[in-house]
């Protein structure tokens, strides 16, 4: 990238539908956009030669995707991903879907065959609007050069506002070519033009002050939070709120890093794969604060079965998560941060006014007896056994710098990064909750450290998932993105040949990958990167402080782990959480869990 | 869709009246989201209003009233829904039309004549042995035209399903009657 150029030009200056597109990302402050050309979208290339946005050249649509969601993920601001018509929409797809479901802000740009073609099964041509209808938060097939700036705005506008979520602008190749007078619908246009979207983000204050008033009456309240705290960039007044009450906090795959890990109020991650603390703990609850989480599946387990006695304040800035699952008794559509700061000043009024909070100082003891009796835990290996995931993690998570950003991809090894990492500050968690998607990883810790390049990014990947995307890496090198990829390579499909274990009798099907092919350190020298394999627990910590010292081109570590390492505690599926399974060697004591 | 009265047997109809801007695929969105939630529909009917950029769909849905709720909060979500009120038949003014082709011979055409005459429909096109009748009315007064005219054979019939708004009464401002009846999410 080398001339800028100023942003705007005048008002009613005559260029072409691609110059508007990429003077539109310009003003909307984009300063990077990850893609890939093709034909149709090929129009909107030539002007970014000479614009100041950095554009990061993908090898797949889907990385583009992923990566955008990795940036907006730890920065916050949304991700950008411009690709071209048909195949490169297909790809996109999946990166569409996987920050829809985690409210991931988002917009994505494709190339239309010409409008005189659509319909007609052109070359490149897909229904792109109508494949991607049900995964976007809204779409727009841009039908004039005229509304290339409007639709622009909009689609900025409603990825970022309320509860966030990926946009999708399709744009005809000859509405890129066309000429239009440049215009910048103000606020005002924008506000006039979206009629029915007016998100509604400060919570009913008689709704605020009933919750406040629920809060110091109950006896075994738990901070459900989820990941509409860290959307609201709500993690300081949480904090409060906590410390004010004095509440345990439980946080979801999604807001890992919402609530210190290290502080004393923490009770790390509830669901399927939680802590056998926060998961009780919700179970005996009296009342369940829920903070921009939306009782999830793999949190409730079966949902009849679910914190029976718990009564429910819900706040979420998404009206239709209000009993969607659970009927909450206090209902607050509104941002969190703004709730819960409402919230703190209403418990506070309460107090000064002479209300006094309920003793939870037995409930307290109880969950820390929890606590001492039921920590995460996994057998350590013998001298000269095998190399355990677990302990691959601790090591990388006792030597990562401050502030390292962690990203996984999905399955056990995701599981174990949550479980064992210790997450202090929001934004340091990359992952893909909601849709599940293998091979999130590394193209979106790529897209994280391009967002924040000032941190270390490592990325745990399983050796089924770095299969699915790693080609990225070479857009890594390529881009001097120095990423750090730890694959914990167990040569199978780990989390299915866990269920396969448990619920298919040991009947391994279709889940044997290989530990040799690929040979994960020829594959990531050629694609540029430095490979390490560590086959011995006596050589982790040589090879992470090597992978730490190395910030000029990405690292791949193949870590050879052991295969038939299950990840507790677990919720078998459709079964109440109260049927908690614990690692062997606490199952003995489960009576204790009461 | 048939032409079976969805209130007379079934109280798990509701009727949503949907204002939507008047924009290409909105239609779809709306569709594709009861599909995609599991919903069935069971007659929709879609218009522009008095104000060119909005449509007016009036949908009848084939839910328990809780699942409603939820429908009605996922819908107001489509940015291009402007707003949704539920309909309650009691408190609502419904329309419905109908166009049928039926068996008449010579002899039998004075009787549907005469039947078309009482309900005040029309008839639109008389052929050798068939006439081709219209009605609009409620969709009660539908179903029984529809019952009467069967024993002479109804050779096909095509029903609009209903299009409805909320009822006034000598005491309503209409702008007030929009508003209660809208969910206001």
């Amino acid at each position: 990238m080398t001339s800028k150029q100023t942003k705007a030009g005048k008002l009613g200056e005559k260029i072409t539908g691609a110059e508007a597109l990429i003077r539109g990302l310009e003003m909307e402050n984009v300063d990077v956009m990850f893609g890939l050309p093709g034909g149709c979208i090929l129009p909107a290339y030539d002007p970014l030669l000479k614009s100041s946005i950095r554009h990061i050249l993908v090898r797949h649509e889907q990385g583009a995707g992923h990566m955008a969601e990795g940036y907006a993920h730890v920065t916050g601001r949304p991700g950008v991903a411009m690709v071209t018509s048909g195949p490169a929409a297909t790809n996109m797809v999946t990166p569409l879907c996987d920050a829809f479901m985690d409210s991931i802000p988002m917009v994505a740009i494709t190339g239309q065959v010409s409008t005189s073609a659509i319909g007609t099964d052109a070359f490149q041509e897909c229904d792109t609007v109508g494949i991607t209808r049900s995964i976007t938060k809204h779409n727009e097939l841009v039908m004039s050069a005229e509304d290339l700036p409007m639709a622009i705005r909009q689609a900025f506008h409603i990825a970022t506002t309320g509860r966030p979520g990926p946009v999708l602008i399709d744009v005809p190749k000859d509405v890129l070519q066309n000429t239009m007078s440049w215009n910048w619908p103000t606020d005002d246009e924008v506000a006039d033009s979206l009629p029915g979207y007016k998100p509604n983000t400060k919570g009913h204050t008689r709704m605020i002050k009933e919750a406040a008033q629920l809060i110091l009456r109950s006896e075994r309240p738990v901070l459900y939070v989820g990941g509409g705290v860290l959307k609201a960039r709500a993690a300081d007044a949480l904090r409060a709120l906590a410390e004010l009450t004095q509440i345990p906090v439980v946080t979801t795959l999604m807001a890992r890093g919402a609530f210190p890990d290290d502080h004393p109020l923490c009770l790390g991650m509830p669901g399927m794969h939680g802590t056998a603390t926060a998961v009780t703990a919700m179970q005996k609850s009296d009342l369940l604060i829920a903070l921009g989480a939306r009782f999830d599946d793999r949190v409730t387990g079966k949902v009849n079965g679910f914190a029976p006695e718990a009564k429910i304040i819900h706040v979420d800035i998404d009206p239709a998560e209000q009993g969607k699952v659970r009927k909450p008794d206090v209902p607050i559509v509104g941002d969190c941060r703004l709730v819960i700061e409402e919230m703190v000043k209403a418990i506070q009024e309460l107090l000064q006014g002479g209300t006094s909070q309920a003793d939870l100082n037995p409930w307290r003891s109880r969950v820390s007896g929890w606590q001492e009796q039921f920590p995460l835990m996994y057998e350590q290996s013998e001298p000269g056994g095998p190399l355990k995931p677990q302990y691959c993690l601790e090591k990388l998570r006792d030597a990562a710098p401050e502030g390292t950003i962690l990203v996984s991809g999905v399955g056990q090894h995701q599981m174990w990064s949550s479980q064992y990492w210790r997450f202090n500050e929001p934004y340091t968690w990359v992952n893909s909750g909601g849709l599940g998607t293998m091979g999130f990883s590394v193209p979106a810790a790529i897209g994280a450290k391009v967002g924040r390049p000032d941190k270390t990014v490592w990325a745990i990947d399983g050796d089924g998932c770095f299969q699915m995307t790693a080609q990225e890496l070479v857009t890594a090198s390529i881009e001097k993105i120095p990423v750090k990829i730890g694959i914990l390579n167990n040569s199978y499909l780990g989390m299915v040949r866990q269920w396969q274990e448990m619920f298919y009798d040991e009947r391994y099907s279709e889940v044997y990958l290989s530990p040799d092919t690929p040979n994960y350190v020829k594959w990531a020298e050629a694609m540029g990167c430095v490979g390490i394999r560590v086959d011995d627990p006596s050589e982790v910590e040589a090879a992470i402080d090597k992978a730490n010292s190395i910030n000029d081109r990405p690292v791949v570590v193949d870590f050879r782990v052991d295969a038939r390492e299950i990840v507790y505690p677990m919720i078998a599926p459709g079964t109440s959480n109260d049927a908690i399974m614990l690692p062997p060697s606490q199952s003995a004591r489960k009576e204790f869990l009461k | 869709m048939s032409g079976s009265n969805p209130y007379g047997s079934a109280p798990t109809h509701h009727m949503l009246s949907v204002l939507v801007q008047n924009r290409p695929g909105v239609l779809a969105r709306v569709a594709s989201l009861f599909a995609r939630r599991g919903y069935n529909i069971f007659s929709l009917a879609v218009a522009p209003t008095e104000q060119a950029e909005y449509s007016r769909i009036t949908i009848v849905v084939d839910v328990e009233s809780s699942p409603l709720e939820q429908i009605v909060k996922q819908l107001f979500k489509l940015i291009d829904v402007v707003r949704i009120s539920e309909l309650d038949p009691r408190k609502s003014v419904e329309r419905e039309l109908m166009v049928a082709t039926i068996k008449a011979s010579a002899t039998e055409r004075g009787e549907i004549v005469e039947l078309v005459n009482i309900f005040e429909g029309r008839i639109l096109s008389v052929g050798a042995d068939a006439v081709t009748v219209s009605l609009d009315g409620s969709p009660e007064k539908l179903d029984d035209f529809t019952e009467l005219l069967r024993q002479y054979g109804i050779t096909e019939s095509q029903r609009t399903g209903r299009v409805a708004l909320p009822k006034l009464d000598t005491a309503t401002k209409v702008t007030k009657a929009l508003n209660t009846q809208g969910k206001a999410n």
